[in-house]
């Protein structure tokens, strides 16, 4: 479903190659992780993905449902069905969660050529999601991420993903500055969307997440590249041994 | 008859005016204003308080005929039921205006002849005390030779609200003052909008009584060639709130100054403003003047204006405490949101405190859009276009939500919207 190649890319403002060519397929239905080091190049491939300004795609592709989206705004990316999870969720005063979300939901839709949901429905959806992720009226009236603690703007992000339904959803380090609880409850909602028909591609610098979001399959990035692929005793070896063993390993 | 190239001069014309034709009951304070006029001239750019806006355009004599604007145009708030008091090309029009026999509360015009009126002992009166310490030459002006206005009496719970509507045919200029006295514990919405002129000049004196509260809300747009220079005065008593919000779109060169003086205890007074410039011909300027003078009294100044094409915007604003204004709370923001390199903001936020048990807060901002925020919309599915303007509203809203009335709020952000997608086009 989302097919990686060769991808190759630089820091817009200086010449710095930061993915030097990473390979990576995710299929279907099919939990992938990627994890590694600081500075490994994980959040610039999340980024890089969802068409945010400030990189240089230098050489290889991105395909998804074989549709290449590198040509594609991020909106347009977003309506063809690929999703981010934001590490950092950006606060947004003025603009009230629900607001937002319906926009969201009904750009996409007319994007797809798709009739706008209805009010009712709308809001029958967001409040049945809401309450699974403990999100409370309140919250949802509240300006987008305004106010809101590490934990309630990550419950949010996956309200957000659960109302898009997006066919690829790209998670960037979800777990940081979560509780044991937070996590836990982040991680059902993600597990409630996962399907046959979507793909997951789970960032995270520890493998604690990986507890509660079983992957299929885990990469290990380094240097901007993928050095190791396999399966999730792979997540295992790191939270035992460090990186440290696997890069020397592998170098 | 010899004639004579001369420069115009708006004070020797006033005197022309005031010296022939008797105004009845407000001809003695239009004589006062006269004279103030004449000892004060008229502003020019070397003078500080004009120091951002040039008002060199509001004092010149010919003004080019300009389009027409209709009713129709005129009313942004067609879907409110409001008693309606229509003024074309400056002077008061019965036919367009509604019966204006309402119970507890009496309307009439300034141009009602006789010598008996509840508000000769009010008219110019506010104009007057606010010429200190800053003289506002164009509004003794206004004082001294306005066309026509609306006198408003409230005496009790006013079930409508009360609508001043502009609208233009075929004079360029329109000199309108207006007097509301709100009795004790009584209160009124005011709503005015509409392109009265080209040019305009406008005063509103307001007088509350304790207890007393008015809602003023009012809209500038539709006339692209608006030179317009306003200013509202109001004397607020014990426990009696003065709100006012202002929405400006368009126009070439508006000054809007307001001067408040909160004269009783415990009363409050918000003042708040929402703009959007098009264009290196857009020139705003909100000048506000705050006078804090009894005990307790809070007072709120929120501006915003978004800015592109090279407009520009300008903030005056001034919050005075006077000795013995104890317990004082003052706050003033005012922001702007520059869309290009082009247009510019210039703010004079000013304390002014001799009491000491005060707290007054004033910040002045200039950004762009963040384009941190504007990802993450886009990211959604939102498009560009749509983003960047669900953000213009955002940084709108703060000064939309001091409007008290949610119905009328929804008719502002429903203009702002539609004004915002037609830049689109």
């Amino acid at each position: 479903m989302l097919e990686i190649k060769d991808l190759r890319v630089n820091l817009e403002d200086e010449n710095k190659e930061i993915l030097k060519g990473v390979d990576l397929s995710v299929e279907a239905g099919k939990v992938h992780a990627i994890m590694g080091p600081n500075g490994s190049g994980k959040s610039t491939l999340s980024y890089v993905l969802s068409g945010k300004d400030g990189y240089e795609v230098v050489g290889g592709s991105v395909k998804l449902d074989g549709l290449d989206i590198l040509e594609m705004e991020p909106e347009e990316r977003a309506a063809a069905g690929l999703f981010l999870a934001f590490q950092y969720p950006v606060e947004i005063p003025g603009v009230g969660n629900m607001t937002f979300l319906r926009t969201a939901v009904n750009s996409q839709r007319k994007a797809r050529g798709e009739d706008e949901i209805s009010a009712t429905d709308f809001l029958k959806q967001v409040r049945e999601r809401a309450k699974s992720l403990q999100i409370d009226a309140e919250m949802l009236k509240r300006p987008v991420n305004v106010g809101f603690s590490g934990g309630e703007k990550k419950r949010n992000e996956i309200l957000q993903m659960a109302m898009l339904e997006p066919r690829m959803c790209i998670l960037d380090e979800t777990d940081s500055g979560l509780d044991v609880d937070a996590m836990k409850l982040v991680a059902e909602g993600v597990n409630a969307l996962r399907d046959a028909g979507r793909g997951f591609l789970v960032i995270t610098h520890y493998q604690r997440l990986l507890d509660h979001i079983k992957p299929d399959v885990v990469h290990i990035m380094a240097n901007g590249k993928i050095v190791k692929t396999g399966g999730p005793e792979l997540a295992l070896e790191v939270e035992n041994n460090g990186y440290s063993e696997i890069l020397s390993e592998v170098a | 008859m010899a004639i004579k190239q001369q420069k115009f001069d708006p004070i020797e014309d006033a005197t022309f005016q005031v010296a022939n034709k008797n105004r009845g009951w407000s001809q003695k304070a239009r004589e006062g204003a006269l004279k103030r006029l004449s000892t004060m001239g008229m502003p020019s750019r070397r003078d500080e308080y004009w120091k951002y806006t040039n008002p060199t355009e509001l004092l010149t004599e010919k003004l080019s005929v300009s389009p027409v604007v209709g009713l129709e145009d005129a009313n942004i708030f067609s879907e409110l039921d409001a008693l309606k008091i229509v003024f074309c090309d400056g002077v008061f029009n019965p036919d367009l205006s509604d019966d204006l026999a309402a119970e507890n509360i009496i309307i009439s015009r300034l141009e009602e002849n006789g010598d008996l009126h509840w508000a000769k002992n009010y008219y110019g009166l506010l104009e007057e005390k606010a010429q200190r310490p800053v003289s506002r030459s164009l509004a003794a002006l206004n004082t001294a030779i306005a066309s026509d206005g609306a006198l408003i009496h409230v005496k009790g719970k006013v079930e409508k609200p009360i609508q001043i509507l502009g609208i233009r045919n075929n004079t360029a200029e329109a000199i309108l003052h207006h007097v509301i006295k709100v009795e004790k514990d009584c209160s009124i919405t005011l709503l005015e909008s509409g392109p009265f002129a080209k040019r305009l000049n406008s005063v509103m004196e307001v007088f509350l009584d304790e207890g007393a509260s008015l809602e003023h809300i009012r809209a500038q747009g539709r006339d692209h060639d608006r030179l317009a220079v306003t200013h509202v005065f109001a004397d607020i008593k014990e426990n009696a709130k003065f709100k006012s919000f202002t929405l400006s779109a368009n126009g070439m060169l508006t000054r809007n100054e307001c001067v408040l003086t909160l004269s009783g205890d415990e009363c409050a007074a918000h003042v708040a403003g929402a703009s959007v410039g098009d264009g290196k011909s857009f020139h705003h300027d909100d000048t506000v003047f705050i006078t804090h003078d009894a005990v307790a009294c809070e007072s709120r100044q929120v501006f915003k204006k978004v800015l592109r094409n090279g407009a520009t915007g300008v903030f005056q604003g001034k919050i005075l405490v006077k000795e013995g204004a104890q317990k004082t709370d003052g706050y003033q923001i005012s922001q702007s949101l520059l869309l290009d390199e082009d247009s510019q903001f210039l703010a004079k936020p000013e304390l002014e405190i001799y009491a000491d048990d005060v707290a007054c807060s004033h910040g002045s901002t200039s950004g762009a859009i963040d384009e941190e925020a504007l990802f993450y919309l886009c990211s959604r599915g939102i498009s560009k276009n749509d983003a960047a303007d669900m953000l213009t509203l955002a940084f709108l809203a703060e000064a939309v939500e001091e409007i008290e009335n949610d119905k009328i709020a929804d008719i502002i952000v429903e203009k702002i919207s539609a004004w915002l997608s037609r830049r689109r086009n």
